[in-house]
C-alpha cells in the first residue's frame, strides 16, 4: 500500500560506518572548539528561533531560520545591548477533508531575547527576510568600534 | 494549537548518497504530508533555499528533493546555535501518482509539492446493494 510506504521510507542511509565516523568527528570538533573559545557553540538557549550571531568591524549580524513566515508576523525590537524577536508562525489549515501522514512542521508563538556582546546604534538597525531566513544587521555604536591610532 | 509556543528543534542531520555529496552536513527538512481525494501534498521547511536552488526529481519511483543553501555568513561567528547545510530528502512513490501532473512551488523557504493521484487510485464510494 502506498501511504504506508510513504510514511516509512525516509532515506536514512543506514550502515555507512565511514560517514558516521565523519559525523562523529565533526561533532567532537564542534565540542572542543566551543570549550576553547568559551562560546556556547554546541548548545543552544532552548528558545525558538535558534540564532546565529556574527560580527565584523562595523556590525553585528543576527540570523534566524523562520521558514514560511511573513514579515508582518515578525516583530523585532532592539535596545542598546539586546535584541528581541517575537512573532507567531501560522500554518494555514488545509481543508477539512485532508488526512495527515506526517506532521512535523510546527505552528505557534515565539519570543526571544538575545543579549548582544556590545552596544549598538539602535536607529540604524535593519532587518531583511529572504527565503525564510531573517537577517538583522546591527551597526555597532561608535564607541565600540576599534580606533586605528596613527604613529607620527 | 496555534496558541502554544514553538519548541526548539535541532535540525536532523543525514548522510546524502554518494552522487549528491557536497561538502558539509546535510539535513532532512521537517515535512507535512497529507492527502485528500485527488492529491497527495508534501510541504517541506527548507529555510535558505531559493526557488532556483532546488532540485526535485522523480526517478525509479522515488521523489528526491535536494535544496542547496548558501553557506556564506557575514563576519566571524560570536554564537552559533544552528548549522547550515543543504537539505536532502527521499521518498518512495508508487504508481498511483500521476507523475506528469506534479507541481511544485517555493515561498519563503517552504516547498510545496502537489502530487496528483492517478484515476485508478482515487477512492471510490462503494454502494451496497441490497437484494
Amino acid at each position: 500500500m502506498f501511504p504506508k510506504r510513504f510514511i516509512d521510507f525516509p532515506d536514512w542511509n543506514v550502515g555507512n560506518p565511514f560517514l558516521d565516523f565523519e559525523r562523529m568527528r565533526r561533532e567532537m570538533n564542534r565540542l572542543s572548539e566551543g570549550f576553547r573559545s568559551g562560546l556556547p557553540s554546541f548548545s543552544n538557549a532552548g528558545v525558538f528561533p535558534l540564532t546565529n550571531v556574527s560580527e565584523d568591524i562595523n556590525n553585528y549580524y543576527v540570523r534566524a531560520e523562520l521558514p514560511g513566515m511573513n514579515t508582518e508576523d515578525i516583530e523585532i525590537s532592539a535596545t542598546d545591548s539586546s535584541l528581541s524577536i517575537s512573532g507567531q508562525r501560522i500554518i494555514p489549515r488545509e481543508g477539512d477533508n485532508v488526512r495527515y501522514h506526517r506532521r512535523e512542521r510546527e505552528a505557534g508563538k515565539f519570543s526571544r531575547m538575545i543579549s548582544l556582546p556590545g552596544s549598538v546604534d539602535t536607529d540604524k538597525v535593519e532587518a531583511s527576510f529572504m527565503d525564510g531566513i531573517l537577517t538583522i544587521v546591527l551597526p555597532k555604536s561608535e564607541a565600540m568600534k576599534p580606533k586605528q591610532i596613527e604613529v607620527k | 494549537m496555534e496558541d502554544r509556543d514553538i519548541q526548539v528543534k535541532e535540525k536532523k542531520e543525514v548522510d546524502a548518497q554518494g552522487e549528491l555529496t557536497r561538502e558539509g552536513p546535510f539535513f532532512v527538512p521537517n515535512v507535512d504530508i497529507f492527502e485528500d481525494d485527488d492529491n497527495i501534498v508534501l510541504i517541506a521547511d527548507m529555510p535558505g533555499v531559493g526557488k532556483d536552488n532546488i532540485d526535485i526529481r522523480i526517478e525509479d519511483g522515488h521523489l528526491r528533493i535536494l535544496g542547496k543553501v548558501s553557506k556564506e555568513a557575514p563576519g566571524d561567528y560570536v554564537l552559533s546555535e544552528y548549522s547550515i547545510g543543504d537539505y536532502h530528502s527521499n521518498f518512495v512513490l508508487s504508481t498511483i501518482i500521476d507523475q506528469t501532473g506534479v507541481q511544485a512551488s517555493m515561498k519563503n523557504g517552504v516547498l510545496r509539492i502537489v502530487l496528483p493521484k492517478s484515476d485508478k487510485s482515487k477512492p471510490r464510494k462503494i454502494a451496497i446493494k441490497s437484494n
